[in-house]
């Protein structure tokens, strides 16, 4: 169907994950947007999750960027764009190509990405372009690129229909690509033999109807899966005919015969049901997300499971084959573009000279790098130690995202020239930015991503463009035509972009490359604006479907490639002082750096504050309580966050989120944490193996406050999340202040205002609100020991009459929801436990029934069923 | 043939004796009821009602004459006693003797009067009584009437509200530094303070009288104070406290020390002499408010009548009511080593909360604006109840007690099993 189905739906993709949903789309007059599943969109038929069903409550113009700022001062497009052009041109000339850099990201549309490249590779003549895709898929594109010759996803999400068995690997799918893990649930419903097998350190929510869990030692996958394929070869299993089309076998497997599964920590039972179980089903797809990429033997790992699938010739047919989930909404597209500073653009590559001249001649390009640029750790060492001397920064957060982040930060902000493209200036980057230029923000865009299982589709805009915002690629086109590359960028629209891109990869499909949508180079504009969701490749060789099921690869010499991996563990290793393995990761409400989903009160009620897993073994050597905060350290930074006592955890891991941000949570900004370890291959970092210490934090005091408006907390800890009323913070410090009122007033910049108080100073206790007009506008809560209030009942009271708010509880008659467990409609944890407890409701489906809680995007039913679980573990304890 | 009861004084404590008798002891009494006031029983309490115009006089009466006619009680209103002799069993009133089998002395209270240069000029009082209301009523009368008063306990205010409500302007003179010192700490006694000067009554905290000055017609003109200062007025009233009236007692032989000395049965030291009310002293403790006193004559009805009863002296608590100020006070607030406070304040609702602990008990709490949980209080500080566990929400009252546990759970749940 087209766009112009329903006059007043519009549909659109999703700009989280790489699963790719499609989303229809309906403004209001007041620059509100519905969103819902758009039931003919192959990636999800209809279905969204929690933060595809909340899009709507990031749309608003709080905290835009809507004008340009020169040194934090509104300018204009005009002095703004003159000034990132003269500069980059000034520095190029002084400096040479490689003193500049752009440093981009997956959530660029693929014609933003298109602009980018051309501009830095072909014009301005450096490869000093990468992407925060680096630190997400670089793994998955190296892997691929020695198994196949070409980053191509071999299937299709049908496969996970199709396929008898699915084995998630370092991907916690149910939480970071809930739509997909739906699907997989829907097919075992209909399908009870469809087995599911999760490798994963910890027992994620993804474990929860799986038949096997496999608990590994973090980074030991390529053990895990040598001996997979070693297995493979000790049953005869190798395909021999396919094996005609892939070189490499006999190392690879003598190699994986060599391998020490013990480094696994598994048990020989747990690892040979593993083993007869996937060398006894042939439709097995293999799925793999971070856990597998983000390590310094990323690109092995993703070769120790490519393996395993070529020798079986369990590739590019139906149900089976080796399948890279991907982060990001358009990490796809910025692979096939070129957004990596080791590609060129529709897979073709830098080093190659036939490549080089092709792209050249296309593009009538004055300069063109012929090495590799700088990948994003190494790019940000050289704008530290100053050789990169003007950055651009679009639509990324490097200062929180990025290892070691604090010298990142430092490195950023002591760059000669710092540009940064967002749609806010409240990010720890762009507070750090010369010019700030406010971009189009999702649901403004126009242009096209490419998701998981190589579907294109479009983007379109559903409101206008606020203020002055400009969309990327005119950010970017303006730029190089003040720089003096017009000619090569008058673009007046994304589709012209889009064709020329498609007529490249058409070059690129000359040189036998997988990526080739040179069908749609003659796109009209309305052809594009009414694009239906489409696979690559698009070209006269080939429409969509699968790869390599007819041994053809992109290799030099056709064949398919077979690596002998070896298992290295990480880099950082755990010793005496650091005896903590730090793995890093997603939940499920919050996206990334949190800029768009902390505007979300439903998303930032199921954790509104930033935690670490902790085994409970480890919790209590430590003298660590369920409430405390914990202070954890490694060689490279400090961090202090909630404690999460569990044992999902393995003991001697400690596992933390990588949302939090100097915007949100300054003592918690985890990157900060990681060592910049990166794999030699990919480039990427091994953002779950450092290592730390943890030991209680000594807060002197705890707090708790709810505000109506921002607040300006300058504690050691403190940690807001937006609330339907407000906002909702957690404080902690060391020191504790002479007058609590005094700090009331400035945490609430509230310097005049009459204050209800409850002071009990012996205990260390103070309760202050301030009410205006009999409303309330603000509660600080404060203890010695950590603050035990109704949290959930207490942050939607701001703005209503709560002349009792000081108790910290409700009255007996509203009793307290507990933390959103259900955000689609925000259920609270409380509400399910009342329902299981007062009226016997002990299955996922009858809390569904009685509650929704569950029934829209079904994210959070592992979290139902567990509270089920535990009720009925209590039932049976008394 | 029944007994001959005498009783002297018919206030508030002998009124709640003649009930009991009545309802449990009918015809066993042959009661003669002595009282110097020209009339019999009423609630003293309800003054301020009265003297604000709230109410009328009949309507706080409690035992009436054609009351006192049915249950053949005789009464010598108006009249004075002079003396008791216990050798004869006799009270010798102005107007002749009667005998007794029992005698109840209940002869209650006197206002305390500073003796101040001038304070027995004409236009000085007490509030005390009937006569003392109708005064500060009459003055009302009067074009730019003036009143001091000089006292800012319960009385004094009481006296101040019901003037100042009829239109009188009225200076307070409170000797401590904020009103109510017993009931009220200073934040709550300033919050009192403020409640009255915004009803219009000027409130003067730590001033020392000097001197009650005359005018020329030999009136009260002015109370002078300490530092010079001159406050007009056309009535004084002195509300300082009262003290037991014991002179009949102590003339009589009777044990007394700051009251009319008696035991856990409301007996004297005098054979067949029982005392009742604010002439009391049991215990070394005197006694104010009502309750005690409706104790006491609970237990002298079952003594009277030869039951074994016994008085105790339980905890009080105060909970008060000046001219709309809710006030509630119990046990003891004071500071002091190992005594913590909890304090609540809302300027904007005008509520003011402190409950004072010691060793995780409850010891006092002293409440302005909202009193609805003083019950609540005084049962813990009665009962001595370990509130540790309550401690958080304890100043919020019983309604956020209940059983749902508040767990310091910050904004995490650990849900996943």
């Amino acid at each position: 169907m087209t766009q112009a189905k329903s006059a007043c739906q519009i549909r659109s993709t999703c700009p989280y994950c790489g699963v790719g949903c499609g989303v229809l789309l309906k403004p209001d007059d007041k620059g509100a947007l519905d969103v819902r599943g758009d039931a003919e969109h192959p990636a999800n038929f209809g279905r969204l999750c929690s933060k595809g069903s909340a899009l709507g409550e990031t749309v608003s113009l709080d905290g835009r960027l809507l004008a340009p700022q020169i040194q934090g001062q509104e300018s204009d497009w005009d002095r703004a764009l003159d000034l990132v052009a003269t500069t980059f041109s000034d520095t190029l000339a002084k400096h040479g190509p490689d003193s500049v850099a752009f440093y981009v990201s997956g959530q660029l549309l693929t014609e933003d990405y298109y602009v980018a490249n051309k501009l830095m590779k072909g014009f301005i003549g450096s490869a000093n372009i990468d992407t925060n895709s680096r630190l997400c898929m670089a793994s998955t594109v190296a892997g691929h690129k020695r198994a196949f010759g070409t980053d191509t996803v071999p299937g299709t999400y049908e496969d996970l229909d199709e396929a008898d068995l699915i084995v998630l690997t370092g991907s916690n799918l149910a939480w970071c690509h809930p739509v997909l893990y739906q699907r997989i649930l829907a097919t075992r419903k209909k399908r009870p033999e469809q087995k599911l097998v999760v490798i994963d350190p910890r027992r994620t929510a993804s474990c929860d109807l799986a038949d096997l869990h496999l608990p590994l030692a973090l980074g030991s996958d390529v053990a895990l899966f040598n001996g997979l394929l070693a297995e493979i070869a000790k049953r005869g299993l190798v395909d021999a005919a396919f094996a005609q089309n892939v070189s490499g076998l006999e190392e690879a497997i003598a190699t994986a015969e060599g391998e020490d599964l013990s480094v696994t920590g598994l048990s020989d039972d747990l690892l040979a049901e593993f083993y007869e179980l996937w060398c006894a089903t042939e439709k097995t797809v293999t799925i793999f997300s971070q856990g597998v990429n983000q390590s310094s033997s990323g690109t092995d790992k993703v070769n120790a499971i490519t393996n395993c699938h070529l020798a079986t010739g369990r590739i590019g047919r139906a149900g089976m084959g080796p399948f890279s989930v991907t982060g990001q909404p358009n990490a796809m597209g910025g692979r096939e573009v070129g957004g990596l500073a080791n590609m060129l653009a529709c897979h073709l590559d830098i080093e190659n000279a036939d490549h080089r001249d092709a792209v050249r001649t296309f593009w009538d390009a004055p300069a063109m790098p012929d090495q590799i640029g700088l990948k994003a750790v190494d790019m940000f060492k050289a704008v530290g130690e100053g050789t990169i001397k003007a950055l651009w920064i679009l639509h990324t957060n490097p200062a929180v995202s990025m290892p070691d982040a604090d010298r990142v930060r430092e490195a950023i902000k002591g760059c000669d020239f710092v540009v940064v493209s967002d749609i806010t200036g409240a990010t720890d980057t762009a507070r750090l930015a010369d010019v700030l230029l406010p971009a189009t923000a999702w649901g403004e865009k126009d242009g096209t991503v490419t998701n998981s299982d190589r579907l294109i589709s479009r983007q379109r805009a559903a409101l206008p463009a606020p203020g002055s915002c400009k969309p990327d690629w005119q950010q970017i086109t303006e730029v190089a035509r003040r720089m003096g590359f017009g000619a090569a960028f008058d673009y007046q629209s994304p589709a012209e972009i889009f064709r020329e891109y498609a007529a490249l990869s058409g070059i690129a499909g000359g040189f036998g490359k997988d990526f080739d949508i040179s069908g749609l180079k003659d796109l009209s504009d309305s052809a594009y604006a009414a694009l239906r969701p489409t696979r690559w490749p698009v070209s006269d060789g080939k429409q969509g479907g699968r790869f390599f099921a007819d041994g053809a690869f992109f290799t030099p010499d056709g064949k398919g490639r077979m690596l002998p991996v070896t298992w290295k563990p990480p880099v950082s290793k755990v010793e005496r002082r650091y005896p903590f393995r730090l793995n890093t990761g997603r939940i499920r409400d919050q996206w990334h750096t949190m800029t768009r989903t902390a505007r979300s009160p439903r998303l930032s009620a199921h954790y509104a504050e930033p935690f670490l897993e902790l085994h409970p073994e480890d919790a209590a050597e430590r003298g660590i309580g369920p409430t405390a905060l914990v202070e954890v350290t490694t060689p490279h930074g400090k961090a202090i966050l909630r404690a999460m006592i569990t044992d999902r955890i393995t003991k001697g891991d400690v596992f933390a989120p990588m949302h939090w941000t100097g915007e949100n949570a300054p003592a918690a900004r985890i990157d900060a944490l990681v060592a910049p370890v990166t794999d030699p291959i990919s480039g990427q970092p091994e953002s779950k193996g450092s290592v730390a210490q943890i030991k209680p934090f000594e807060a002197a005091w705890y707090g708790f406050a709810i505000s109506q408006s921002p607040v300006k907390a300058t504690s050691d800890y403190w940690a807001v999340a937006k609330t339907t009323a407000g906002y909702r913070v957690e404080l902690a410090g060391r020191e504790t202040p002479e007058d609590w009122l005094k700090e009331a007033r400035m945490l609430f910049d509230m310097p005049e205002a009459e204050a209800q108080t409850m002071f009990d100073p012996a205990k260390g206790t103070a309760r202050i609100a301030f009410h205006q007009d009999g409303a309330l506008v603000a509660a600080l809560f404060i203890s010695r020991k950590p603050v035990a209030v109704m949290r959930d009942y207490l942050s939607h009271l701001p703005g209503g009459e709560a002349p009792q708010v000081l108790s910290g509880k409700s009255p007996a008659d509203q009793p307290d929801p507990g933390p959103v467990l259900c955000s689609c409609f925000n259920v609270g944890v409380n509400t399910i436990l009342t329902a299981i407890e007062t009226r016997g409701l002990m299955t996922v489906e009858a809390i569904g029934e009685a509650l929704q809680a569950g029934t829209n995007c079904g994210s959070c039913r592992p979290e139902i069923k567990a509270l089920i679980t535990r009720a009925k573990g209590k039932e049976a304890a008394e | 043939m029944s007994e001959r009861l005498v009783i002297i004084g018919a206030g508030m404590a002998t009124g709640r004796l003649l009930d009991h008798l009545i309802a449990e002891a009918p015809g066993a009494f042959d009661i003669t009821l002595f009282n110097a006031e020209p009339r019999g029983t009423y609630n003293r309490l309800m003054l301020s009602p009265v003297l604000s115009g709230e109410l009328s006089f009949d309507e706080i009466v409690t035992h009436d004459e054609a009351w006192y006619r049915r249950h053949g009680i005789t009464c010598r209103f108006g009249e004075w006693v002079q003396a008791i002799d216990p050798a004869r069993q006799v009270v010798i009133g102005e107007r002749g003797e009667v005998v007794y089998d029992k005698l109840v002395v209940a002869t209650g209270s006197t206002p305390f009067i500073i003796p101040l240069p001038g304070h027995d000029l004409p236009g000085v009082i007490a509030y005390r009584d009937l006569e003392d209301t109708e005064e500060m009523i009459t003055l009302a009368e009067r074009p730019d009437a003036r009143a001091v008063v000089i006292g800012g306990g319960l009385l004094g205010l009481e006296a101040a509200a019901g003037m100042a409500a009829r239109g009188t302007r009225v200076t307070v003179v409170h000797l401590a530094d904020h009103l109510m010192e017993r009931q009220l700490d200073g934040p709550a006694g300033r919050l009192l303070q403020e409640a009255l000067e915004a009803r219009g009554i000027e409130v003067l905290c730590g001033a020392q009288s000097r001197e009650i000055l005359a005018g020329d017609d030999g009136r009260v003109r002015a109370l002078q104070l300490a530092d010079g200062t001159e406050l007009p007025c056309d009535l004084l009233v002195m509300a300082v406290g009262i003290r037991p009236s014991v002179s009949l007692a102590s003339e009589t032989g009777i044990e007394t020390g700051r009251g009319v000395i008696v035991d856990d049965r409301l007996k004297t030291s005098v054979p067949g002499i029982f005392a009742l009310g604010e002439c009391v002293e049991h215990d070394g403790a005197l006694f104010g408010l009502v309750a005690p006193l409706f104790d006491q004559a609970k237990v002298l009805a079952k003594t009277l009548r030869g039951e074994a009863a016994s008085f105790v002296n339980k905890e009080v608590s105060t909970k008060l009511k000046v001219t709309g100020c809710d006030l509630f006070s119990a046990g003891d607030f004071r500071d002091g080593e190992g005594r913590d406070s909890i304090v609540y304040s809302d300027p904007t609702s005008a509520i003011y909360k402190r409950l004072v602990i010691e060793g995780e008990r409850l010891v006092g709490a002293v409440i302005y604006g909202d009193t609805n949980d003083g019950g609540w209080f005084f049962n813990l500080i009665r009962d001595g109840a370990d509130i540790s566990a309550l401690r958080d929400s304890l100043i919020f009252g019983p309604a956020f007690q209940d059983a749902t546990p508040v767990t310091p759970a910050p904004a995490l749940m650990e849900v996943t099993a």
